[in-house]
């Protein structure tokens, strides 16, 4: 009846799972009681659960992004201390078998459902607003690319509460992940959560792709975009490319897990090394996918804040669409020591090696576009700075590392946790930062709190060389990667300074929260009124903040780069605007709630082989679909009346500041 | 329909480029949309024929490819397919000029085609199982019945979205709408023709190479 579904799968007799888990619960029955107290259910379904609006499901995804980092960040600090704490005959705190699944879980949390959910979310919102449109190109699978995502989520996070997760780190390579070595469910876990979070994942990117390169304001030629469209093109570029080779590659491990096929198998002829070459074909181009678009909110916020035009912007262009190419010829530098001979690694250590001269043109050209702007010192900045001094470091450890006989002695060791986390905190969190600073007054109307923000830059920014430079060192020295215990009391300290730098992150964290609430407390003195706090210069600054459903009025008519920036310095006479026609704006659609929904009862049901529940998982996902593929009515319309009373409100608002 | 030549007329008459014309219509969009969800599905496929590239020698002392394939099924197989995709341009053209009856019988012939393909594979899969050369014996088989497999389960998500559409038809009538997911369901179609050739190409004519 329940398949391999017992009582056994609760970790009663496991003290720090059992009370994790008794927190979350805790945690999210508070919360539901506080919205069914406040009566806030109406308000949440009809405006964000069921929302088809781009700017609510962007803003949904990064609140998801941040919930996950607290999730990823407490494993993260849970194997610092550990490994502060269990040197010589110190076993530490954590369990081998615990320990295992901590570090599994943080890396495919952090990159699957903390850096993907944030750039996505960061794209949703800002893309159509800079394109100058009212929408992305499909509203309602944008809904369900999310609601996927968030299933995937809450698969992971079950896992903590019923039954294990994988013990074989983030990309479960076989032999040990398959049934004869892990056969328990955390693999499972594992690989269900993902395919689902993967669907929603490569909906999103199509959707996207089709809006950058279909839906564009009038007059907006390629080489008029924005810099942050441009980089968000190659990163969905990559989505639509990669994603598919991950969902093939799981599916392939799933056939030998679930049927007892032999595709990377130790035996009947299996090849574990095609598993790993696979997941690298996804898995290289899924860092650029990641870090692409921290590139384009590092170039708004320096050209925004330097007041000047974006230094080099085809340069900038061709260097994103040459690592968007690139990164697909470089996959096998993450496993020289598989033994493909002296060629085959030279030919990928040198393409390994030119991804960084793009790489370079775009830190030359950020650099040039401060030099002689009268640059504001405002937190995007404080992480745009911090930004390119951090990821030149990683870059360059990095193109170290590319040396294959370099690689070969320091593979899998801690300085290759290092190196990668050098560039993907330097890189993707604080690009995700300060883009989360930068656009916020447009999602919400009011700014954050600015000093806390540089409070929470300078405790990531310390904190970060602190926790990271020690494992450069550490590697050196001999650690590997995935250590739960190490003889060598040599070590420790440095361990230790390791633990103090996580500890600053943990305070930097924290006071993210502290700001989110200091300035939601104090918006009114915070309000943004011109929608343009920051003297910006591409189109989501031409609107009120938030804007209005539609977004734009009237679609403005665009004549070059920097639209909004040539506008403020050339506005157009009075009285020759366009008169207001009424518009469509899509309607709420359930559909992405209800298929996430069965969807993760398909998921669950599938990794505890509870083949009826499965079948119901998978019915109910169809039924939905087909109930809303007979939806004739997918647009309401907005009368003129309503549209002029928002822009004469706006006016009005930008006169009185 | 005529998406290429609206739009080259559309050029030459206005004198605005095509990228600075704002967006584009709903079909259009629809239609690049599904361009490129079909692109990441043969990326599915290249993963598992580059699996099947990999695997397709290690047979772990079964049977071979050429010991198991039947090159008059094949032949067949290939033939419901080719001849599915003429019979699915025809449906588009009954579509094209609102012609519902002919839609319909177009769109039933394709799926009988279809089916009888589905029932050819099913026959070859259940020979091979019964000799004892199912997917668990070897990893060349494996790949062999995942890749085929795969190919066979979209054709038959195929035949259920072209019954979908027969019933859209009916009760919806030929309204935009309808109309773009017909053009989209015609596009996977033929799609899975191509990914057809290259199983006919890699997985059967290569048994022989």
């Amino acid at each position: 009846m329940f398949g391999k579904l017992t009582m056994e799968a609760i970790p009663i007799n496991q003290p720090i799972p059992l009370a994790t888990v008794c927190v979350l619960i805790v945690g999210i029955v508070g919360i539901l009681t506080i919205v069914t107290w406040k009566g806030w259910w109406p308000y949440l379904w009809r405006e964000w659960i069921t929302s088809t609006d781009h700017k609510r499901i962007g803003v949904m995804y990064v609140i998801l992004a941040l919930v996950m980092l607290l999730r990823g960040f407490a494993d993260a600090i849970m194997m610092r201390a550990q490994l502060a704490l269990a040197a010589g005959h110190a076993a530490g705190y954590l369990p081998p078998e615990h320990y295992n699944q901590i570090f599994s879980a943080h890396g495919t949390i952090m990159i699957f459902f903390v850096g993907m959910a944030f750039v996505i979310g960061l794209m949703n919102f800002v893309l159509p607003l800079q394109l100058g449109v009212r929408d992305v190109a499909f509203p309602v699978l944008n809904s369900v690319g999310f609601w996927l995502t968030a299933a995937g989520v809450l698969l992971v996070n079950v896992s903590l509460g019923v039954g294990e997760f994988a013990r074989t780190g983030w990309l479960a390579y076989p032999p040990l992940s398959e049934v004869a070595y892990s056969p328990g469910v955390g693999v499972d876990y594992y690989l269900w959560s993902l395919q689902i979070s993967g669907l929603g994942t490569l909906l999103s990117g199509i959707n996207l792709t089709t809006t950058i390169l279909k839906l564009r304001a009038p007059g907006m030629s390629y080489g008029r975009m924005p810099v942050f469209c441009w980089t968000a093109l190659a990163a969905n570029l990559l989505i639509i490319a990669a994603f598919p080779i991950l969902t093939a590659t799981f599916a392939m491990l799933l056939l030998d897990r679930y049927l007892g096929f032999h595709f990377f198998t130790n035996d009947g002829g299996g090849n574990p090394m095609m598993y790993i070459n696979l997941i690298w074909g996804w898995g290289h181009p899924e860092v650029y996918i990641l870090v692409l678009p921290a590139f384009g909110v590092f170039s708004e916020v320096i050209a925004t804040f330097s007041g000047k035009p974006l230094f080099g912007y085809r340069s900038m262009v061709m260097a994103t669409m040459a690592i968007c190419i690139l990164s697909f010829m470089v996959w096998l530098h993450h496993f020289f020591t598989m033994g493909a001979g002296a060629n085959v690694n030279a030919f990928f250590g040198i393409a390994t090696m030119i991804i960084a001269v793009p790489t370079g043109v775009k830190v030359f050209n950020w650099l040039f576009t401060m030099y002689g702007g009268s640059i504001r010192f405002t937190a995007p900045v404080h992480w745009a700075i911090g930004f390119i001094v951090t990821f030149v470091i990683g870059g360059m450890t990095g193109v170290l590392m590319a040396i294959p006989p370099a690689d070969f002695v320091l593979h899998n060791s801690l300085f290759l946790i290092a190196h990668f986390h050098n560039v993907i905190i330097g890189g993707v969190i604080f690009g995700a930062m300060a883009g989360y600073t930068y656009w916020f007054p447009k999602a919400f109307g009011f700014k954050l709190h600015e000093g806390l923000g540089k409070a929470v830059f300078w405790c990531w920014f310390v904190g970060f060389y602190l926790a990271f430079m020690p494992l450069y060192a550490l590697g050196l020295m001999g650690a590997t990667r995935r250590m739960q215990h190490y003889a060598d009391p040599a070590w420790q300290p440095l361990m230790i300074v390791a633990l103090g730098g996580a500890v600053i992150i943990l305070i930097g964290i924290l006071l993210t929260v502290v700001q989110l609430v200091v300035s939601i407390r104090s918006r009114e003195q915070r309000r943004d009124l011109t929608g343009d706090p920051w003297n910006g210069r591409t189109l989501e600054w031409s609107i009120s903040s938030p804007p209005p459903a539609w977004n734009f009025a009237l679609l403005p008519t665009v004549g070059g780069p920097d639209t909004f920036w040539n506008l403020k310095r050339h506005p157009a006479p009075p009285g020759t605007a366009p008169a207001l026609v009424s518009l469509v704006i899509p309607k709420h659609s359930a559909l992405g709630f209800f298929v996430a929904f069965f969807a993760v009862i398909l998921g669950f049901s599938l990794i505890w082989h509870i083949w009826w529940l499965a079948i119901v998982g998978l019915l109910g996902a169809i039924a939905v679909s087909l109930r809303h593929a007979w939806q004739a009515e997918l647009e309401d319309s907005v009368s003129v009346a309503t549209i002029a009373d928002h822009e004469r409100a706006h006016q009005s608002q930008v006169a009185r500041s | 329909m005529n998406t290429i030549v609206d739009v080259a007329s559309a050029e030459m008459s206005t004198g605005v480029p095509l990228s600075e014309r704002g967006p584009a219509p709903a079909r259009v969009v629809a239609a690049f949309g599904f361009w490129l969800f079909l692109l990441s599905d043969i990326i599915i496929f290249s993963a598992l024929f580059a699996a099947y590239a990999v695997l397709g020698g290690q047979t772990n002392g079964g049977p071979s490819a050429i010991e198991l394939f039947d090159k008059r099924q094949v032949v067949l197989e290939t033939g419901c397919l080719l001849a599915s995709s003429f019979t699915c341009g025809m449906m588009m053209i009954a579509t094209d000029r609102r012609e519902a009856a002919l839609t319909y019988l177009w769109a039933l012939v394709t799926a009988a085609l279809g089916i009888v393909f589905l029932c050819l594979e099913f026959s070859e899969f259940a020979r091979m199982v019964h000799q004892g050369a199912g997917p668990t014996r070897s990893a060349f088989l494996s790949a062999f019945f995942t890749l085929v497999g795969t190919h066979g389960a979209h054709v038959t998500a195929g035949i259920a979205w072209l019954t979908i559409m027969t019933a859209q038809v009916g009760t919806l009538g030929f309204r935009p709408m309808v109309i773009r997911r017909i053009v989209c369901f015609s596009l996977f179609w033929h799609a899975l023709d191509i990914v057809w050739i290259g199983v006919f190409t890699v997985v059967y004519l290569g048994a022989y190479s």
